[in-house]
């Protein structure tokens, strides 16, 4: 027998009745306007999980809407009465977990378990597969594992997504403690590399620390730090998520920083985020607050340093903004102010430029057919856009564009960059 | 339905081309169960019909099984218009929004009704001409929806509503005969005027599966004031007195006291909050037209008592006073969640008597009431803000929006002006049309729907309904 009322305090059902259906979200929400059901839109979920809460349909009716939902809150943005949609989301999320725990089938439940609880939190095994990613590409043996159908033990969604996946670089060895320099820096940062950043786009993360030098910065990347838990967030592993933010905050307790920077669109919105798991309350919550309030996107920063803007970097260039980096993070601005910076490009602006590109944290992969439509929605504006460049902030939006590029055949005449490749590249560093 | 959904299921799926456009599983129906106002009804199918001959083929299907057909476009209605009280088969537009033709010869636009209504005038523009209704919701609505309400918005003060801009349908009778009627001729006066009896009939006496709008020349400039009052009954005297002056706005918009202070205590915009009330004008036209007649506006505001005139420089500027405007909803929803959004219109000169109806009744019923929106027409707008969780407050609000509608009719107004009867006004309209005229709109709807298929329980009270604000 399901508990009505534990139901309503789980379902966040008192955030539900800010929402007064007047619509405003449809024209945002990537998964209506490619789906085509009210079903799918935000304001549709919300009255499912109200529903669900007063006892009028079943968790299981609501299962689906929640499960197809991207997370990326551009609802949020347009929403005219600021209804708290990502945490109707997540309680959800929450909810659907826990009542799917108990009829999970061992199989999923071991593969989840070594996603989440195994490979993102441990960086030895992600820094593995990242080198193993960087022995295969380098050796060209992906491309014979491709062919001898090693890859086809994996689903067709992480088939398609190795593909696409650019060829990893090593990190380079990174100062990982403060140094008591006798001139005090500019300002000191602590640096948050992120997992599947650090693992896929190492490079990006090295490309970013000597952006933040050269503009004066000390930056420590703190060995104590661990993954955001945003995917687990997400995926509804809240017990798991708490306790990842907790390390992180005690990690970053012991330092000093004046900011913590990440250029991870994704975990940067996890990490401003991190008082919402807890009570008011609750001790952790100030201790959150104080954490979250530190944590900046890359391009917030660079926005603020003098860099040495020199070279020119002569490309037709469009920007897909990170969904988490606008809607979460509300960092709009800044990118575009350095984009402008640099000499030589020539900005387009890409149509609804603010919808999902439907990569959406491991959603491409665990929901590919509903993925590929959101996509393919994108990639009808990508090429009336037609750049030479596609600029992005967040590792996930990263490689779903080199997919759909792929998937269009625009891959040898587009190409996708990080708007700290940009950057450094026009300030001279290779 | 009952016995025989499953049946209708199979009989549907065979006559939409794409069967995954019937769609009936439980988060699919409840998710068409609900529009922007009040309440909950589930649907027993929902169909996306995409062309006129699956319009027919659905209506046939339904008139056979006497079961309730219910249009809807991306249900942003405010007065319950998409609702399936009666359950039934609700018909989902949204998908059909494929044709979108602008015929710049003859100054129209041939839609079909899934056309996202600002959609039309971004498309006109590109011919220098203009689609002038504009509900807020024109973003997000259906032109569909937008005809079967017969939707105003701001710029209806010059330039009149939906219904203004229809020349010709194409429609789908309860029997599943297809009819056109009007054509693309601005005068046409060829037998009863159906198109105008259909615009606003709420999907209670057929389908429209295509529309014909006329449109016109779009001004080269607009030119933006904000006015400020001491007392809200001068803001209306100057409504009248600028429109007196033989100047008309595109729009005239109000902010009382309370609005202004919600969204000051929500943005610190900067605006006076010792005002009784903002008037926002918008002229629009030629830039040396409107600059003249600007200035005149600005002398008959000051004639009639106005604080200060401020007249932006620039569009940036006119920006940001729009600005104010636009977070009047999202600052009074803090207060309380529920908002209640009435729209009883009054004749421009009763503006002021309306004023102190309203506050009136503010008074006696002890309701969170502020009042934004289209003053220039007089569709004031006046809002209620509450929880619908609270019982005791929501029977005072019940009872406070019943005397704003009293206060409409005895002033000479109406009930709506713009968002509808659907189910939440119908027991009022006798107060407003009388038996007799009651009467005879019901012989009109029982002659084009005998059976009572399309959208049943709207616009008509059922026996003995009262006036609820409820979800249950």
């Amino acid at each position: 027998m399901i508990d009505e009322k534990k139901l309503r305090e789980d379902l966040a059902y008192d955030a539900t009745f800010s929402c007064v259906q007047c619509g405003y979200c449809l024209p945002a929400c990537p998964t209506y306007v490619s789906f085509g059901k009210e079903t799918h839109s935000p304001r549709g979920r919300i009255n499912l999980v109200k529903l669900a809460a007063e006892g009028k349909i079943s968790i299981h009716d609501m299962a689906n809407p929640i499960d197809l939902c991207l997370g990326c809150r551009a609802c949020e943005t347009v929403c005219p009465t600021n209804v708290e949609y990502g945490k109707i989301l997540t309680s959800a999320v929450n909810v659907l977990a826990e009542y799917r725990e108990k009829d999970r089938s061992r199989k999923e439940k071991a593969l989840r378990n070594i996603v989440f609880h195994k490979t993102l939190t441990n960086k030895k095994i992600l820094g593995l597969m990242g080198k193993g990613l960087y022995v295969l590409q380098k050796t060209k043996l992906n491309k014979v594992l491709r062919k001898s159908k090693m890859m086809k033990v994996l689903p067709t969604s992480m088939q398609r997504m190795e593909e696409a996946t650019p060829t990893v670089k090593l990190p380079e060895k990174r100062q990982a403690v403060e140094r008591s320099q006798q001139e005090q820096p500019y300002l000191r940062i602590g640096y948050f590399p992120g997992c599947v950043m650090d693992t896929v786009f190492a490079n990006i993360n090295d490309l970013a620390i000597k952006l933040l030098e050269m503009g004066g910065c000390e930056v420590v990347t703190i060995q104590e730090q661990g993954c955001c838990g945003a995917l687990q967030q997400h995926s509804g592993e809240k017990e798991l998520a708490i306790e990842l933010a907790k390390k992180n905050i005690e990690a970053f307790e012991r330092y000093q920083f004046d900011y913590i920077v990440n250029a991870v669109g994704g975990c940067g919105a996890a990490l401003v985020e991190y008082h919402l798991y807890f009570d008011e309350q609750d001790p952790w919550f100030g201790r959150a607050k104080r954490f979250a309030e530190k944590n900046k996107d890359i391009s917030v920063l660079l926005a603020k340093l003098e860099l040495p803007f020199q070279k020119e970097v002569n490309k037709v260039v469009t920007y897909q903004p990170s969904c988490h980096l606008t809607n979460v993070q509300q960092v709009v601005d800044d990118p575009f102010h350095l984009l402008e910076q640099v000499q030589g490009v020539t900005y387009v602006p890409m149509e609804k430029k603010d919808m999902c590109c439907g990569s959406a944290g491991i959603y491409n992969i665990v929901h590919h057919a509903e993925s590929m439509l959101v996509l393919d929605d994108k990639m009808k504006y990508v090429k009336r856009a037609t750049p030479e460049v596609i600029v992005t902030t967040n590792p996930g939006c990263h490689l779903q564009m080199l997919l759909g590029l792929q998937r269009e055949g625009l891959d040898d005449e587009i190409e996708v960059r990080h708007l700290v490749e940009m950057v450094a590249e026009a300030c001279g560093i290779e | 339905m009952g016995d025989h959904r499953n049946e209708i299921i199979q009989k549907l799926m065979e006559v939409v081309s794409d069967s995954a456009r019937v769609l009936t599983k439980m988060e699919d129906l409840y998710s068409f169960s609900f529009d922007a106002s009040f309440g909950v009804y589930r649907p027993d199918i929902v169909c996306q019909p995409m062309a006129t001959e699956e319009v027919v083929d659905i209506i046939k299907i339904a008139s056979k099984y006497a079961v309730p057909i219910v249009a809807r476009g991306r249900g942003t209605s405010l007065s319950g218009g998409p609702l399936p009280v009666k359950g039934g088969i609700v018909l989902d537009f949204s998908l059909w929004n494929t044709k979108l033709e602008i015929d710049p010869d003859n100054l129209v636009a041939v839609v079909s009704p899934g056309v996202i209504t600002s959609h039309i005038n971004d498309k006109a523009g590109e011919f220098g001409l203009m689609y002038p209704p504009d509900p807020s919701s024109a973003h997000v609505s259906t032109i569909g929806g937008n005809l079967a309400e017969n939707a105003g918005g701001p710029r209806g003060l010059k330039y009149g509503v939906t219904k203004d801009y229809v020349l010709g349908l194409e429609i789908v009778t309860a029997d599943g005969k297809v009819i056109r009627t009007g054509g693309k001729t601005v005068k046409n006066v060829t037998g009863y005027d159906l198109t105008k009896l259909i615009v606003g009939s709420e999907g209670t006496l057929c389908v429209i599966t295509e529309a014909t709008l006329c449109l016109v020349p779009k001004p080269l400039a607009t030119k933006t004031a904000m006015v400020l009052f001491d007392e809200i009954i001068d803001s209306g005297r100057a409504i009248s007195k600028v429109l007196s002056a033989g100047i008309l706005p595109s729009k005239m918009e109000i902010m009382d006291q309370h609005s202004i202070i919600a969204v000051e205590e929500y943005a610190v915009l900067g605006l006076p909050i010792d005002v009784e009330a903002i008037l926002l004008i918008e002229l629009d036209g030629h830039p040396l037209a409107i600059e003249e007649e600007m200035s005149r506006v600005a002398d008959a505001c000051m004639a009639v008592g106005a604080r200060h005139v401020q007249v932006a420089q620039d569009n940036e500027e006119a920006e940001r006073l729009w600005q104010a405007r636009r977070l009047v909803s999202p600052a009074i929803v803090r207060v309380k969640p529920t908002k209640i959004s009435e729209d009883a219109t009054i004749p421009r000169s009763e503006i002021p008597a309306m004023f102190q109806r309203l506050k009136e009744i503010r008074e006696k019923y002890n309701v969170h009431l502020v009042v934004f929106g289209h003053a220039g027409d007089g569709n004031l707008h006046p809002n209620i803000i509450a929880d619908q969780r609270d019982v005791e407050e929501m029977s005072r609000v019940e009872q406070a929006v019943e005397e704003i509608f009293e206060a409409a009719v005895q002033l000479g107004g109406t009930l709506s002006g713009e968002h509808g009867i659907g189910t939440m006004k119908s027991p009022f309209m006798e107060m407003e049309l009388g038996e007799d005229g009651l009467h005879l709109m019901k012989m009109v709807k029982e002659a084009w729907d005998p059976q009572n298929i399309l959208n049943p329980g709207k616009i008509f009270p059922e026996p003995g309904q009262r006036f609820e604000l409820r979800n249950d």
